[in-house]
């Protein structure tokens, strides 16, 4: 109390301002009033000794200061008091008469506005009067106004129907003016425009006139807008605009498309027949076009058998000589694009419009599309048959990539199509084509492989029928062909190996080339090469199996067939070549299939999704067909011997025959044969194993075959009275010996084979000698045979005791058929067969 | 089983001819002809003992000359005639004769088969069949079923056509047919058709089959090439008159309908060296059996070229004892061509085999070493046939 009392004190003087701020918070105090920054000092406050707080009590207050203060203290509180009851009081008296001050003002104020709130009634009464009068009024103008107002409405609307009807009987003249002009777009506008009008009135005569006149009219526009349109000499933009028009004038959509469509066709024909003449000409000439590559093939398929070939040489006119790159190009660019062309506008036209125009409710797109899918089906059909009748006329392979080139070409521009035309099968259809001439194109090869194969091995057989030609002569009698240089100069024992590597060769690298050329089918850049047939069937149907597979298996066939038509009919095939084809199919078997196929494989990728001929079936059939092969060149080999063996035996009269003094001659023959033949075997096979191997010369062996065991079992048979020895002995030796198939396979390896020819050979001199009966001397000329035969065939064969056993066997039977047996001197036989 | 076993019969000389005897239904009877040129030839009667699997045998002297081929009368059991080489002067020469078996040979043979070799009896010459004008002879063929009074004897290029008469003790010929021809043609082989009345006979000369006409002795048809080397022998099926077997030095046996002659029917190409018999089984003629130098006998099941390429069908009247699913079984039942065994007891060449003609499932078979071996047909194959 005391601080803030004096400060209060202090200032009240001098700023007046403050002071009554402070009183006015006095009284809010004292009237309970909250003052946000006093909230604190009212919480003091509570202390009833506070002067100022509410709950000051005086009795405390007094009690208070009694106790504790002095007197003096006292006194200056009781002076404090009364100064500041004093200043509270004067404080009040301020309050009052300021209040006072504002009271009495506001008491005037309002007596003042009593007095203005009566002019103002006044005014307004005197307003209401006045807007009274005025709807009065009003409302007596318009009652007025009423009638003129409806005429002039009436009025304006006559007016815009008279403008109407102005344009309307204008209408016929307009038109026929636009008419001249050619503006045809704006008479059907205006046309469209009347058309309604004129047909709700047309039961008044004079519209029905202006109506006819307007019909005729546009029935002449239309006229001539189809004309235009038939014309077809206007531009695409034009004939747009010729169609809309025509649309709009209600002209029948599906006509228009078939008049559209029939335009876009006669002239796509024309194309079509540019392309079929072009195909005419060419199937007559084309034999004298490329007569190196096409001359065999073509000519034979050439399908017009009226005009010869050397006049087609002559009458060459220059189209016929486009190739089929030429002829698949003009196909593109003349009549695919046109296509594509047409089908562009015509979906613009028919279909894009229809869709946005208040036509798409007719189900025209609908319409036009399925008509444009038959036209362009239809036309497409004819264009392929075209294209594929073109192919198939391609019956040359010696240059592929023209004919893939040109396939790939169709083939693309097909896509164009399938782009404009998202459900049409035309593209797949053209992919049809593709694979049809694809597949064909396999056959072709495969055909050309196969006859190139035969000619190959005429080649061969011609150059084993002449083999002592000189150069020139050699290479004249090959024809100039592939193996014409393998020959020259050359003898045909020398020449076989060379034969061989030459045809083997010449075969591998045409069928590299085929290969390579097929391959074009698949390269990267082919648009068809992606198509999954080209990935997968191709690859693995068309070029392993059916090209490459059936080569091989035609390979080993027709060696096969070379066994089996020679067998009956008497040994066409010369001996040389049944070992030049058993060799051949022998590497084939060994390396050329898997290598073949490898090659296949990794050129075409193939993926097995369809079971393939596995290489170990081809490699056996090979194997097959070189073992029969060889098997059948030892037999016509051996035969070849034996008839010479058998002749000589069947022909002499053995009984009345002289005293040996020489090796019959027909033996000499036979060893000499022998030696030449396994010359020419060993030209192409291997030596092989030998059984027993007799370093020594012949002598040595004969001598124990001669001496020891011959002589032994000649003494036995000799002795007149022990018939059954010879039987034992013979028997015995059987038994213990294996059992000789005389036509049995041979092993591919020289010695097997030289074995197999001298089996058959000495056999067939055993059964013939067991037909005859000799003399004396007919059994030593036997022995004298024999000895020879020994001393040379023992070298070719695998087990020289088998020629002993034969040999054994042919002496032992002639002396059994002998009826005067007495054997010559061992030495003696050595003489004579050493003398020659 | 141990009937199935071969059974093994050995000749002191070495043999080539061989022959059922063709009269005889009830014993199983076989005539072997020898050849040694230094002994008297024999003719061996083997009998066989089919219940106890035992071989009798007789012996009877040949001692014309080496026998090159024998043939059994179709109607006397005693009588048989002989190809057989004579040897005079350092000539050889080929000659045919009718034979008549002494009558008690049976007799002699029970009473010393210990040295019936030493003392045997010989046959007794009925009549020659020789024209030393036409050459030496080949084969002699009997008139098939005939009466005993018809053969054929084949001399070079000659086939003659004789009547035997008087017990056949004179022989004439009635007719002659010769082949004509480039260089020296000679008949190998032949064989008399029993079809057509007996009116056929086929022939072989080197590669060719010949058909003939004997009533008109002329030649009907020609299978040139039939064989690409010596034709050796041929066969008629029993069954089928069209069809004929033959054999031949290029390893193979073909099978002809001769109303086509380009093409054989069928071939087989068993054996690995020439092929000097075929015999048709006499009953079921899709038995095949042929014999070769390679020292095999090879049966073959030829089914679809026989005359029951179906099997056997059974008769209705058989049938109504419910067989029908048996029949049934019969006709799935795949039939194919095989080879049903391959004999190899042979140490030589095998030159003939034939068929028993009591036991249509015995056969026999001869190699040049003179053993002759009795074989069965497989059980298994006899009740497939018959059942």
């Amino acid at each position: 109390m005391d601080g803030e009392a004096d400060a209060s004190l202090a200032v009240s003087e001098d700023a007046g301002n403050g002071r009554r701020r402070r009183v006015h918070g006095m009284l809010k105090l004292y009237y309970g009033l909250n003052e946000e920054g006093k909230a604190a000092e009212q919480q003091e406050s509570l202390d009833p000794c506070d002067i100022n707080g509410p709950h000051f009590d005086p009795e405390l207050f007094l009690n208070k200061l009694r106790r504790e203060c002095s007197l003096a203290e006292l006194m200056d509180q009781e002076t404090c008091m009364v100064k500041q009851i004093r200043s509270l009081d004067s404080d009040m008296q301020t309050l009052v008469y300021e209040n006072y001050n504002k009271f009495i003002s506001a008491t005037d104020t309002i007596r003042k506005m009593k007095n203005d709130f009566k002019k103002m009634e006044d005014e307004m009464d005197r307003l209401s009067a006045n807007m009274a009068t005025i709807t009065d009024f009003s409302a007596r103008i318009s009652g007025t106004l009423q009638d003129q107002h409806a005429q002039i409405t009436k009025l304006s609307g006559v007016h815009a129907l008279l403008r109407k009807l102005q344009f309307l009987f204008e209408l016929p003249a307009r038109l026929n003016k636009c008419l001249e002009m050619q503006a045809y777009a704006q008479a059907v506008n205006s046309h469209r425009r009347a058309r309604c009008v004129l047909q709700q009135y047309s039961h008044l005569p004079s519209f029905k006139g202006i109506q006819d006149d307007c019909h005729a009219i546009i029935e002449k526009l239309a006229q001539e807008l189809r004309q235009k349109f038939r014309d077809g000499g206007s531009s695409a933009k034009d004939l747009s605009e010729c169609v809309e028009l025509l649309l709009q004038l209600d002209e029948p959509a599906e006509e228009l498309c078939d008049k559209f469509l029939n335009h876009a066709r006669s002239r796509l024909e024309l194309d079509l027949q540019g392309l079929e003449a072009e195909i005419k000409p060419y199937s007559s000439a084309s034999s004298t076009k490329d007569p190196s590559a096409r001359a065999p093939s073509s000519a034979a398929a050439a399908g017009s058998p009226t005009d010869n070939s050397p006049k087609a040489t002559t009458f060459l006119s220059p189209t016929s000589n486009t190739d089929i790159l030429e002829f698949i190009d003009r196909g593109c660019n003349e009549f695919v694009s046109s296509l594509c062309l047409v089908i562009t506008s015509y979906q613009e036209l028919f279909i894009n419009h229809a869709q946005t125009g208040e036509l798409a409710s007719k189900n025209i797109p609908q319409m036009a599309n399925g008509k444009l899918h038959a036209f362009v089906n239809d036309l497409a059909a004819r264009y392929f048959s075209l294209v594929e009748r073109r192919i198939q006329e391609e019956k040359g392979v010696g240059d592929n990539s023209l004919l893939v080139r040109a396939l790939d070409r169709f083939h693309r521009r097909l896509q164009a199509v399938a782009k404009l035309l998202p459900g049409s099968d035309v593209p797949n259809k053209g992919t049809e084509i593709v694979i049809r001439a694809a597949t064909e194109r396999v056959k072709q090869y495969l055909a050309a492989l196969q006859s190139f194969y035969l000619d190959s091995l005429t080649d061969v057989r011609q150059a084993l029928a002449t083999p002592r030609l000189s150069v020139s002569g050699a290479s004249a009698a090959g024809g100039g062909a592939l193996l014409g240089g393998a020959l020259s100069g050359r003898d045909a024992t020398t020449s076989l190996p060379d034969l061989l590597s030459s045809l083997s060769a010449s075969i591998l690298n045409q069928i590299k080339s085929v290969l390579a050329s097929v391959h074009l089918f698949t390269a990267k850049d082919i648009t068809f090469s992606n198509k999954p047939y080209f990935k997968g069937e191709f690859c693995s149907q068309g070029v392993r199996e059916s090209l490459v597979v059936s080569f091989i298996k035609f390979v080993c066939q027709s060696s096969r067939q070379f066994c089996e038509s020679a067998g009956d009919k008497g040994g066409s095939t010369p001996p040389a070549l049944l070992l030049l084809l058993s060799r051949l199919c022998l590497d084939y078997e060994t390396s050329t299939i898997s290598y073949i196929l490898t090659l296949t494989d990794e050129q075409f990728l193939v993926q097995h999704h369809s079971p393939v001929t596995p290489v170990t079936s081809l490699c056996a059939e090979a194997r097959e067909a070189a073992q029969k092969l060889l098997n059948h060149y030892v037999k016509v080999q051996g035969l070849i011997i034996s008839q010479m063996l058998r002749k000589s035996v069947e022909t002499r009269d053995w009984v009345n025959t002289i005293e040996p003094r020489n090796v019959r001659a027909v033996m000499k023959r036979v060893v000499e044969d022998t030696t030449s033949i396994d010359v020419q075997v060993g030209l192409l096979y291997e030596e092989g194993v030998r059984k027993a191997h007799s370093s020594d010369s012949s002598k040595r062996t004969f001598s124990v075959y001669s001496s020891s065991r011959q002589q032994a079992r000649y003494a036995a048979s000799y002795t007149p009275s022990a018939p059954m020895d010879t039987n034992l002995l013979s028997n015995i030796h059987k038994l213990f010996s294996e059992r000789i198939d005389i036509f049995s396979s041979v092993e591919f390896n020289k010695v097997s084979v030289m074995t197999g020819i001298i089996k058959i050979s000495l056999k067939t001199f055993l059964e013939c000698v067991r037909l005859r009966t000799f003399g004396r001397y007919g059994l030593q000329q036997i022995q004298v045979d024999c000895h020879y035969l020994q001393m040379y065939l023992w070298r070719f064969v695998s087990d020289e005791n088998l020629v002993h056993f034969l040999l054994d066997e042919i002496v032992g039977s002639s002396a059994h058929r002998c009826l005067d047996p007495a054997p010559m001197e061992q030495s003696v036989i050595e003489v004579i067969c050493e003398r020659g | 089983m141990e009937d199935d076993a071969p059974v093994i019969y050995g000749l002191e000389f070495q043999a080539r001819a061989l022959t059922a005897q063709a009269a005889e239904t009830d014993a199983i009877r076989f005539l072997v002809g020898t050849q040694s040129l230094k002994f008297d030839n024999q003719i061996h009667i083997i009998d066989f003992d089919d219940e106890n699997n035992i071989i009798n045998k007789n012996v009877l002297l040949h001692q014309a000359g080496e026998i090159w081929h024998i043939g059994a009368s179709p109607a006397d059991k005693s009588v048989l005639t002989t190809c057989y080489n004579k040897t005079s002067d350092s000539r050889v020469l080929s000659c045919a004769a009718v034979w008549k078996m002494p009558s008690d040979w049976e007799m002699g043979s029970h009473e010393s088969s210990d040295d019936s070799a030493h003392n045997p009896q010989a046959l007794e010459l009925l009549c020659r069949l020789d024209d030393t004008t036409h050459g030496n002879a080949a084969c002699v063929l009997w008139e098939p079923m005939g009466d005993g009074k018809r053969v054929i004897s084949l001399a070079d290029n000659h086939a003659l056509l004789w009547d035997l008469q008087e017990s056949s003790t004179q022989a004439t010929v009635s007719n002659i047919a010769s082949l004509e021809g480039k260089g020296q043609l000679r008949f190998t082989s032949g064989k008399w058709s029993p079809h057509h009345n007996c009116s056929q006979l086929a022939t072989a000369n080197d590669t060719a089959i010949r058909g003939w006409d004997l009533r008109t002795m002329s030649q009907i048809y020609c299978i040139e090439n039939a064989h690409g080397l010596l034709v050796r022998e041929l066969d008629f099926n029993p069954n089928r008159q069209y069809y004929l077997a033959s054999c031949g030095d290029d390893c193979k046996v073909k099978f002809w309908d001769i109303r086509n002659v380009q093409e054989p029917v069928k071939t087989l190409e068993e054996h690995s060296h020439w092929v000097w018999s075929v015999r048709y089984n006499h009953s079921h003629d899709q038995l095949v059996l042929t014999a070769s130098s390679d020292s095999r006998l090879i049966l073959s099941n030829m089914v679809s070229i026989s005359s029951e390429p179906f099997g056997h069908l059974v008769d209705d009247e058989e049938l109504s004892e419910g067989e029908d699913i048996h029949k049934d079984e019969k006709t799935k039942e795949p039939l194919k061509d095989s080879i049903v065994s391959t004999y190899e007891e042979h140490e030589d060449s095998v030159y003939a085999a034939e068929w028993s003609s009591a036991d249509p499932w015995l056969f026999a078979s001869l190699s040049y070493d003179g053993r002759l071996v009795i074989n069965r047909v497989p059980r298994t194959l006899k009740y497939h046939i018959l059942l």
